[in-house]
């Protein structure tokens, strides 16, 4: 820590002048240090300026503007149109079939990633390490590919529906069907949910359980009382990590859902390519970022992150 | 050490337990299984086996499309994970070493294309190059078009963040002691720089380059709005063909890319194991 060093050495009480001379000495190199800081931050900063603020700005401004009968953007005439139209019940009903399908995701989830990653936490460290492998190699490989993987599953003539018919039952149609989009969902993210609560988990004094069972806390009163209130944080990160980039999916609902599932990433892109509607589109995007950004806020507030990266 | 649980060994808890983990094991790896199994049928028809073969794996390297958004793919992600690993590491530097004005911003700035989703993102940069392009068109005639250019640069400003992330993470595990002891014995900033923090957070820029190659390889959305036409990359050509249905094709294909996401994560578990020898030896050593 650069400036905090100099600050420490200099703290040693001198004759008035000398001291005087050292603070101004100790102020210009201060000054020098966080010029430097800023010069090293300055092509970063001025890359994401034009390539993210000043784009986010033009959708926020385009938002504003109007659709001509041709499909064009007319850049006068501003108006509040768009927004008023967040409210058709079009709109509303897609936004909640959105937030009721990210639900189900997390929750879905939660109920199967909680305890796996409670029993990854509580096997012997070299087990443990390799199940961590295991929930890591979907983590990192290809979404588009692991979503079309259950396309060839879920398919009229794929292997789900041949067992069935095997065991003589009814082919089963799931494909293109919300139930379809949240297994798709489920399977993308849920190593986002395993890892943070394996992470909360592992860190996790297990004393504590000990100290509980001493005091002749059965097996769940004990984890009701300790664990599950110490793995709070994890629960949170994991929730938020899925539920915040399901509610923008595109790739699965393009993929796995049909007609009648269209979902918030699928309708803003719609606006874009085949609608033509950019101020309506670019109205919808700024609603899906305040409903995120508020998310974020909440949590990061609420709940104090582990900092830990994935 | 071993780890208490409150659970006894052969509770009927315990079991419930392991049953869902394999369950979940199970859900994560059939559908790769199934994938990489079907990938080898020869027969025209995806759900129907017949025999194994390689004809579609040979089809895949005759097809010109595929070649040629392969190629896409490659030239966008090096030149977009060369630029952000060095954008993103000078980024995480000025943020962990240095104090100046504007900081949080900067902190808030850099976090904000990943929370942001990636739709939003991908319409915010097409209508920037679509009316930047409009406006360089009638200030100084000259008028760019979508394509490798346009997909490379939004990669970098996606990329640069997740650098940062990363990089960061490992500075913050850095004794800045040694920093210091490099200073007391008159290295200069630069000096201190280059022989004591590049060397050991090598492995952290190594891993955020990983990290960033890995997001520019995958990514679908946002180089959908982003590409050209007959400049699409791998995935979003794929992305086109999956959205019409199933073919063997796409299936090998899809094992192909999956083969490489599997080598780049072995070489980031490499790069972690040899550099930190943290998270498999430590734990190792109190088992």
């Amino acid at each position: 820590m650069g400036p905090g060093g100099v600050d420490g050495r200099g703290a040693v009480s001198e004759p008035g002048g000398a001291a005087a001379a050292r603070s101004e000495l100790e102020d210009a190199a201060r000054r020098a240090e966080a010029r430097r800081g800023f010069l090293i931050a300055l092509p970063a900063w001025f890359y994401l300026t034009l390539f993210f603020v000043i784009p986010l700005g033009i959708v926020a401004v385009y938002s504003f503007a109007t659709r001509s009968s041709t499909g064009r953007t007319v850049l006068s005439d501003w108006n509040f149109d768009s927004y008023r139209r967040l409210w058709d019940s079009l709109v509303v009903e897609i936004a909640l079939r959105t937030l009721l399908l990210a639900l189900a995701t997390t929750l879905i989830c939660l109920m199967f990633a909680y305890p796996l990653a409670y029993y990854m936490a509580t096997r012997r460290p070299a087990l443990r390490n390799v199940l961590l492998i295991l929930v890591m190699i979907p983590f990192w490989s290809n979404f588009l590919v692991r979503t079309y993987a259950w396309k060839v599953l879920l398919g009229s003539d794929g292997p789900v529906s041949q067992l069935s018919q095997a065991l003589g039952g009814e082919p089963i149609r799931l494909l293109f069907t919300n139930t379809a989009v949240i297994i798709g969902l489920v399977y993308g993210f849920l190593p986002f949910m395993v890892l943070p609560l394996y992470t909360a988990l592992e860190r996790m004094d297990w004393s504590l359980v000990e100290a509980a069972r001493d005091l002749y806390a059965d097996g769940w009163t004990a984890f009701r009382k300790v664990t599950w209130p110490l793995s709070i944080p994890g629960v949170v990160a994991g929730s938020i990590l899925v539920f915040i980039p399901t509610l923008g999916a595109y790739v699965t609902p393009a993929i796995l859902g049909g007609a009648k599932t269209t979902l918030a990433g699928d309708y803003i892109v719609s606006q874009f390519l085949a609608a033509r509607n950019q101020p309506f589109g670019s109205a919808l995007s700024m609603g899906m970022m305040l409903i995120m950004l508020a998310a974020t806020i909440v949590y990061f507030r609420w709940f104090r992150p582990s900092g830990r990266d994935l | 050490m071993s780890v208490v649980t409150g659970l006894r060994p052969k509770s009927p808890a315990e079991r419930l337990l392991a049953t869902n983990s394999w369950l979940v094991f199970a859900f994560f790896y059939a559908p790769i299984v199934v994938l990489v199994v079907f990938s080898f049928n020869a027969n025209e028809n995806v759900g129907i086996w017949t025999e194994p073969s390689l004809r579609w794996y040979r089809e895949v390297f005759r097809d010109e499309a595929v070649m040629g958004a392969l190629r896409n793919s490659l030239i966008v992600a090096a030149i977009s994970t060369t630029v952000a690993t060095i954008l993103g590491t000078m980024a995480a530097l000025a943020l962990e070493r240095f104090r100046f004005r504007g900081q949080r911003v900067y902190d808030g700035l850099l976090y904000l294309p990943i929370i942001i989703p990636e739709v939003t993102m991908a319409v915010m940069l097409l209508l920037f190059f679509a009316q930047g392009f409009q406006w360089l068109d009638g200030a100084i005639g000259w008028s760019p078009t979508f394509g490798i250019g346009t997909i490379s640069l939004s990669h970098i400003a996606f990329n640069i963040s997740f650098v940062t992330v990363v990089v960061r993470a490992r500075l913050g595990q850095l004794d800045p002691r040694l920093e210091e002891a490099a200073a007391d014995l008159y290295a200069t900033r630069w000096q201190a720089f280059r022989g004591i923090t590049l060397p050991l957070i090598l492995p952290g820029v190594a891993g955020g380059a990983l990290l960033a190659l890995t997001l520019s390889l995958d990514d679908v959305v946002i180089t959908n709005f982003v590409a050209g036409p007959g400049s699409t990359t791998l995935p979003v050509y794929v992305f086109g063909l999956v959205r019409r249905g199933v073919t063997p094709l796409i299936n090998a294909v899809s094992v192909i890319m999956l083969a490489a996401s599997m080598v780049l994560v072995a070489v980031s578990f490499g790069f972690q194991r040899g550099s930190r020898g943290r998270v498999p030896e430590s734990m190792a050593e109190d088992g």
